[in-house]
């Protein structure tokens, strides 16, 4: 039999793998045989970890000699909700280090909920003489100090892109670190930051970098400055206004309209930090361009919101706060048939009463009227069966479905059912459904469809649900797909978890909070499975030896991982280390 | 519809079975295995915190969960009269030790699903306008009839304190919260208090088994005080610990002296300390508690 895979010369398949890009094309090619595994290895460019502690930085370094782009994440998603305690962990600091004397040419480091600290900053700085792009996504543990380094040392720096991150903000003053000669910033996004960045600074970056498309202001930048940052950077594509208010004054009204007209490609807005009503019209002249609007931090109520969504033609993404009501986003559902995303976020997140006329009705408009909505965020006060229904029928092409009804455990408001009919409905129709967030009153019956129907499911975040461990036994034995599974405040335990052990190793991760997991379940669980790092979060009942196995464990944390356990435990971290 | 039918015992392969445990926790689901209410109490009841109040606090609003109530017909079968309107204060149960108010979500942690960096960006307003929202969580979570709450400037305050364009702006309004003698540190959510006995008494409650002694919350008549009533015992003396907090500086300093609003621009984090060790934080301590006594 002819051996064809020895009939190519290497460099002949490295061109060949250079075309794929994705990730798990790209892990399909490396297990075909042991020759592509090898040469795939050396000619792997990016590689993306989901977990870091599912495998350790020696071992990716190891493996993949010549990376340009790293992709980590750390915490687990409910860290976004405070239910994860300082120090857990997430460090990126091992990363980085390994990194450094590994990859002298790396490009891109994107990091996601992890701590990095103003050291790993300057290591960075120094050690990558090519360094283009840095994501810190709600990250931690960092200052500006770092910031500075990172200025002063990365002359190729493409992407600075903090977003949601937490910064000690010592002052503006690291910005006027980037050299003169600087020029090749295409991305900067320091919204998260508190304190005021010299404008002069910001001016002469500007200036020295022609190619910037996208630029995301904070806070602390006024909206009269807005004015005269934007004619300098003509060619954005994006842009994140600081603060949306000012007195009202018509030169600085209409300064702003003709400046957001001559920055001819922009498409993308956000900002909005407590939006004046009165400056809101100043984008209505270049509304049918826009194609993403963030309004989620403008907090007030206006009646020019809806106008200004009504006039944006074109938008395929719209985040907004439920000041918009039923009625706006009627007008929305009329206006914009090409919207793929919409997220619409509480004004008044803790207040059973509803302050605004936002109820289902809203979330079944657009769902009528917007053919191509994939990614819905919803947070409300009410639905029903018959509203989640409609909508699963009219938007078979959903992906991501997230509702959030504010009050736990609500029943359909109109039958006083539980909302298990809805739910079932929405995984029934939406066959490529990838995410989904449950809410309301739902019982056992909810996982049995989810279960059922839900094989492209991803990931599911589960609230206030069930009645037993059937319900959790339905998700991990029915979802194939099943990557994150994210439970609080459930009746879930043991038996449904022991009795899916195996399906925990094909899954990223799993998180239960407050529900019925005992301690010897864990250390069972732990025993059993050495490729699982099932690690128990204590809280201050005392250290787990003196804890009884029949006790209920508060927080839950399981992934699969390469590493074995991890060496950076906080003392309120438990894991199963031995008999 | 799937043919999964909730009658069968569903046993499901397993790792070896030869593991000495194993008959507590056997790796099969059957159905009417019996849950075991008493640990659940167990672990309810040292679950004190006012902060982590959880859906276990709130009546269901339709059905119990009994492991048997697997149909949802069954869940229906329970008496509409027990499912009251969606926003009735019913939604919440109202304890003595609780901070919620009626129609008011704020103690359960992590609920409603808002990250937390947006959540502190919106107490970040540097003007409040006719903003709704989060202005009125401190009004909902104050106590009927707190003297505290002279006015609701108070809470909005914070909006004034944290003033874009000159000096820090607060990026979080969670703040550390550390006791002497205890390892685990927990935050605290300033936004939601807008006076020192709103805080003073969350932290009691959250450090609950470490400070208060039961018999300070029963009145001279032997009811409980309801939580207005109640005195912090961390800001008048009488316990054996005292708060403390450090500023923005680096220095430790009684909680208590300044203004409010002033507090809530340089706090940076909390320590309930021993008292034995907070001699020589602040002389106006030492007079007023002087004075308290004679």
């Amino acid at each position: 039999m002819p051996r064809i895979a020895y009939a190519f010369p290497d460099e002949v398949l490295e061109h060949v793998f250079s075309f794929i890009h994705s990730d798990q094309d790209r892990n399909a090619i490396s297990l075909v045989c042991k020759s592509w595994y090898e040469i795939e290895r050396w000619c792997r460019r990016s590689i993306f970890v989901g977990n870091c502690y599912a495998v350790s930085p020696v071992m990716v370094v190891k493996r993949f000699p010549k990376l340009r782009s790293i992709s980590l994440k750390g915490k687990p998603h409910f860290a976004d909700f405070n239910l994860v305690p300082e120090d857990w962990g997430g460090y990126a600091c091992p990363w980085i280090e390994a990194m450094a004397s590994a990859y002298p040419w790396l490009e891109e480091i994107r990091l996601k909920r992890m701590v990095l600290t103003d050291e790993s900053l300057e290591l960075i700085s120094k050690s990558f003489k090519n360094f283009q792009v840095l994501v810190l996504s709600s990250c931690e543990g960092f200052s500006t100090d770092g910031l500075a380094a990172i200025a002063a040392n990365c002359r190729n720096l493409r992407e600075l892109d903090l977003r949601e991150s937490e910064v000690e903000d010592l002052s503006g003053h690291w910005l006027s670190q980037f050299p003169d000669s600087f020029t090749s910033l295409v991305s900067l996004n320091i919204s998260c930051l508190g304190s005021e960045v010299s404008t002069c600074a910001l001016e002469r970056l500007l200036a020295g970098c022609p190619n910037l498309q996208s630029l995301r202001l904070n806070r602390a930048v006024p909206l009269e400055k807005l004015v005269n940052l934007l004619g300098r950077s003509p060619n954005l594509v994006e842009l994140g206004t600081g603060a949306y208010t000012s007195e009202m004054q018509p030169d600085v009204f209409s300064d702003l309209s003709r400046a957001f007209v001559g920055c001819k490609q922009l498409k993308s807005l956000s900002g909005f930090w407590d939006a004046m009503p009165y400056y809101l019209p100043a984008v209505y002249p270049i509304s049918s361009r826009l194609t993403s609007l963030n309004l989620s931090y403008a907090t007030t109520e206006s009646p020019y919101l809806v106008k200004l969504v009504s006039e944006c033609r074109n938008l395929q993404r719209l985040w907004v706060m439920d000041y918009i009501e039923d009625s706006g986003l009627e007008a929305l559902a009329v206006s914009c048939k090409d919207l793929r995303e919409l997220r619409v976020f509480p004004s008044d997140p803790f207040g059973l009463e509803p302050n605004v006329a936002l109820t289902e009705r809203g979330l079944v408009s657009v769902s009528e009227g917007c053919p191509e909505l994939q990614s819905v965020l919803y947070f409300c006060r009410q639905m029903s069966n018959a509203a989640l229904v409609t909508i699963a029928r009219n938007r078979p092409n959903m992906t991501r479905f997230r509702l959030c009804i504010i009050e736990p455990r609500k029943p359909d408001y109109l039958t006083l059912q539980p909302l298990d009919a809805g739910f079932g409905a929405i995984v029934e129709h939406c066959k490529n459904l990838r995410r989904l967030s449950l809410s309301g009153l739902l019982t056992d019956r909810v996982f049995e469809y989810i279960g059922s129907y839900g094989k492209k499911l991803e990931m599911l975040s589960v609230a206030f649900a069930g009645d037993s461990d059937l319900g959790l036994h339905y998700v991990l034995s029915g979802c194939d797909n099943l990557r994150k599974l994210e439970v609080r405040d459930c009746p879930f335990g043991d038996k449904a978890l022991l009795a899916n052990a195996a399906k925990l190793e094909t899954m990223r991760s799993l998180w239960m909070s407050s529900c019925n997991v005992s301690f010897g379940a864990c250390k069972l669980l732990g025993q059993k499975m050495p490729r699982l790092n099932v690690e128990v979060i204590i809280d201050e009942r005392g250290p787990p030896d003196s804890m009884p196995e029949s006790c209920l464990v508060e927080k839950l944390y399981i992934y699969r991982t390469v590493a074995g356990p991890r060496m950076d435990m906080p003392g309120f971290v438990w894991r199963y280390t031995g008999p | 519809m799937s043919t999964v039918s909730r009658e069968d015992n569903l046993v499901l392969s397993s790792e070896d079975s030869s593991c000495p445990d194993e008959s507590e926790l056997e790796l099969g689901l059957g159905l009417g295995f019996s849950r075991r209410p008493g640990l659940k109490s167990q672990s309810l009841s040292t679950n004190q915190y006012a902060r982590i109040l959880t859906a276990k606090d709130f009546p269901s609003m339709v059905s119990s969960r009994s492991a048997t109530s697997l149909a949802s017909s069954t869940s229906s079968s329970s008496s509409p009269s027990s499912v009251t309107r969606p926003n009735a204060t019913a939604g919440i149960k109202r304890t003595a030790d609780s901070v919620v108010a009626a129609n008011c979500l704020s103690q359960v942690v992590g609920w409603p699903p808002v990250g937390a960096y947006r959540m502190n960006s919106f107490n970040n307003h540097a003007k409040s306008p006719a903003t709704n929202g989060f202005n009125s969580v401190n009004e909902k979570s104050m106590d009927n009839g707190t003297e505290a709450r002279k006015s609701t400037d108070n809470g909005i305050d914070n909006s004034n304190v944290s003033t874009t364009g000159k000096g820090h702006l607060k990026s979080t309004w969670f703040v550390k919260v550390n006791m002497d003698g205890l390892p685990i540190g927990r935050k605290v959510d300033l936004r939601v208090h807008n006076s020192y006995e709103s805080l003073a008494l969350t932290l009691e409650e959250m450090f609950d088994d470490h400070t208060v002694a039961v018999s300070s919350r029963i009145g001279s008549n032997g009811k409980e005080h309801g939580r207005a009533e109640r005195r912090s015992t961390l800001l008048d003396g009488s316990s054996k610990f005292v708060l403390t907090y450090e500023d923005k500086d680096g220095d430790w300093m009684l909680v208590g002296d300044v203004p409010w609003g002033m507090f809530l621009s340089s706090v940076r984090r909390l320590r309930i300390m021993r008292t034995s060790e907070a001699n020589g934080l602040a002389p106006k301590y030492e007079e007023k508690n002087s004075r308290q006594r004679s």
